[in-house]
């Protein structure tokens, strides 16, 4: 009953986390569907998710580009004020030794969070508007995928907001506009993410490359 | 969807002779390299792996230990400089009577990294033998590993921060300490390690204990 020969591959899904096979079977919208093992989700279409993923990493990339050129905050003591925007935290580290950490910080918090929202565009936005894939649909939502744990805007808001507990007792110290848009850059994609069903993107790509 | 092989133990891609792509649950013929659908490199479930789980988790632990006794930030306020470690932060903050701050920071940067450590090796360990906690359970604590390991980054982004923000020459001026390289490199190898480590070891290695 499981010899090789007479299971077609095409027709199964393997549980990414478990290993166990699970026949492929039309999931109706709304309903998701679970490893019967692990209970990993394997496949939870959503009316309108390739538009709304579309729509939520280009307002996300607006938002980082708007993040990144105002002012982050504002600190005055004694008479002297300094403002800090995104590019400056970046910066901090950017003498002598303290170089790479630089380069880290700014890959962390602004360039793998904007090239995952680009690549994700690149993938998706053909198929929301119902054309054929791009050339590289792939292996720009591979990487998409790959880099989604080393994208840490969301960490880096908390870590503002511990660092403004720490100099509130040395300086007065007020949220710029570049603040605001860091914090909804952080809820935009967190419903974004939230969307993205793996297996099912990953499903209709390979469907759609092919027709 | 329902299983094929609804009769224990449960038919897995490898048990019927092919092999599963962890990225996109493509099934792929055995001697496949790289996923059909999405392209990923393909890594059988084999134990071997776990050899790259413990070179990661050990250059963890080897960059906690100066990122715990170097500097983290050095402070001058009106000429005079005060230089705060990891703990010397979370000190300082509970000092001031910011109890909910410091609590935060120190579960990022202590308590988060020490429980990772430990979690890690265990899920590495118990992949080999029999463990106390079942399949399901070390699931539970893969996934919560996996989630939980990025937050240890806000102490290094907290010490960037404080570095662009507060420099008012005289008045008061903070730079970032060595420490903020090493606890980075920490945080990072740790996250490689967690991310090397396949999970379709915990269910295969359940298997294996069920047929004995
Ligand atoms: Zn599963
Ligand atoms: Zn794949």
């Amino acid at each position: 009953m499981s010899s090789a020969t007479t299971i077609d591959p095409t027709m199964l899904t393997a549980c990414p986390v478990c290993d166990a096979l699970h026949r492929d079977q039309e999931v109706p919208p709304h309903r998701t569907a679970r490893c019967a093992r692990c209970g990993t989700v394997l496949a939870a279409p959503r009316s309108g998710a390739m538009t709304r993923i579309t729509m939520l990493a280009a307002t996300a990339l607006i938002l980082m580009i708007a993040a990144v050129l105002f002012p982050f905050l504002e600190l005055s003591a004694q008479g002297l004020s300094q403002r800090a925007s995104v590019l400056d935290a970046v910066l901090a580290f950017s003498t002598g030794l303290m170089a790479p950490l630089s380069l880290a910080v700014a890959f962390l918090i602004v360039l793998l969070p904007a090239a995952r929202y680009l690549a994700i565009l690149y993938a998706l936005a053909p198929m929301a508007l119902g054309w054929h894939p791009a050339r590289h649909a792939i292996a720009a939502f591979r990487w998409a995928e790959r880099i989604k744990p080393w994208a840490m805007a969301e960490i880096f808001i908390i870590g503002v907001a511990v660092a403004l507990v720490k100099v509130a007792g040395l300086a007065r110290v007020e949220l710029g506009p570049a603040f605001w848009a860091f914090a909804a850059l952080v809820v935009v994609t967190i419903i974004k993410d939230n969307y993205i069903c793996r297996p099912t993107v990953w499903k209709t790509l390979e469907e759609r490359s092919r027709s | 969807m329902e299983n094929p092989g609804r009769t224990q133990p449960v038919l897995t891609a490898r048990g019927a002779g092919f092999v599963g792509c962890r990225a996109c649950g493509r099934v792929n013929p055995p001697d496949a390299r790289t996923c059909v659908r999405c392209r990923s490199a393909i890594e059988p479930d084999d134990p071997a792996s776990l050899q790259r789980v413990w070179a990661w988790l050990a250059a963890g632990l080897i960059a906690y230990v100066p990122a715990n006794i170097y500097p983290m930030l050095r402070t001058t306020t009106l000429g005079h400089t005060s230089e705060n470690t990891l703990i010397g932060g979370v000190v300082e903050l509970l000092s001031h009577g910011a109890y909910g701050v410091g609590l935060i920071v120190f579960v990022a940067s202590i308590v988060i990294p020490v429980a990772k450590f430990i979690a890690i090796a265990y899920l590495a360990v118990s992949v080999r033998r029999p463990a106390a906690l079942g399949s399901h359970g070390r699931q539970v604590l893969f996934e919560v590993v996996e989630f939980i390991g990025r937050w240890s980054m806000i102490d290094v982004f907290v010490v960037a921060i404080l570095s662009a923000l507060v420099q008012l020459d005289f008045a008061a001026a903070i730079n970032p300490g060595a420490a903020a390289v090493s606890f980075a490199l920490s945080v990072a190898f740790t996250m490689l390690a967690a991310q090397s480590f396949d999970p379709r070891l915990i269910w295969n290695a359940n298997e294996r204990v069920q047929v004995t």
